[in-house]
């Protein structure tokens, strides 16, 4: 008979090997998604053209550069989140499935940063 | 650790549309993910300068890849969409099977709508 109470026996023998922490992040970050999202599609739409100065001129906006670098970096966020839940369920393996997580979540910390600097290289003049 | 089976195991399951919606929501988010890759790839190009952008903009712009771009709208919306209905079920509402049926089918239409109205301000212009 094992001392274990039963509880103790299944948390965290999912294919996570953890308990809401994520489930909660996931939520959280597709909260703020939803306006950013709404408002990065429609911003995009009303521009009057999409040629170089005004994409500029519309990034360099603090309004623009913050959003966008919050949808950046949330989008990050969030899709690291759902690709990690993907390969936890479809990789097999241990090894393979660790190596597949820290390349992902190498790939993302990149892109992420990657975007934040790319507007703010474009917010503090350096593409006008 | 036993080797338990883990869920998903997709080959037991009838097809239903339950399963239509939460696979589309996945694939959705996945392929979401690789359309914020290009996101910030296009503002990495915008912060080099002109140059930079018009290149970026030719090696994006193939016709091949414009059908690419016109699925990644349906999956933002889509994504969107189904993402607002799992935070509705997440309060513990629209849970029962015909008011589930409903939503699917109501998030089906809704993003197949939006995608075609993004299109078509896309085309012809919001301002114009």
């Amino acid at each position: 008979m094992s001392l274990t109470s039963p509880l103790r026996q299944v948390l965290g023998a999912g294919p996570a090997r953890s308990g809401v922490h994520h489930w909660w992040l996931q939520r959280l970050t597709s909260i703020a998604l939803v306006p950013l999202a709404i408002w990065f599609v429609v911003s995009l739409l009303v521009l009057p053209a999409h040629d170089h100065l005004t994409v500029v001129h519309w990034m360099a906006q603090s309004w623009t550069a913050l959003l966008l670098i919050l949808t950046v970096v949330i989008g990050a966020w969030h899709s690291q989140l759902g690709l990690q839940v993907i390969v936890e369920d479809y990789v097999h393996g241990a090894g393979a499935k660790t190596l597949t997580l820290v390349l992902l979540a190498f790939l993302h910390v990149l892109i992420a940063t990657a975007g934040v600097f790319a507007v703010l290289r474009v917010a503090f003049g350096a593409a006008a | 650790m036993p080797n338990r089976p883990l869920s998903p195991h997709l080959s037991v399951y009838r097809f239903k549309y339950t399963l239509t919606t939460s696979i589309l929501n996945r694939f959705t988010g996945a392929a979401l993910s690789g359309g914020l890759a290009l996101l910030v790839f296009w503002l990495m190009a915008v912060a080099d300068g002109a140059g930079a952008q018009q290149r970026a903009e030719r090696l994006l712009g193939a016709t091949p890849l414009r059908v690419l771009y016109a699925a990644l709208i349906f999956a933002l919306v889509y994504h969107l969409l189904a993402g607002i209905r799992h935070l509705v079920w997440d309060t513990g509402r629209g849970l029962e099977r015909s008011q589930a049926r409903r939503s699917a089918w109501l998030i089906g239409v809704l993003s197949v709508l939006g995608t075609l109205a993004i299109l078509a301000a896309l085309c012809h212009g919001v301002s114009r």
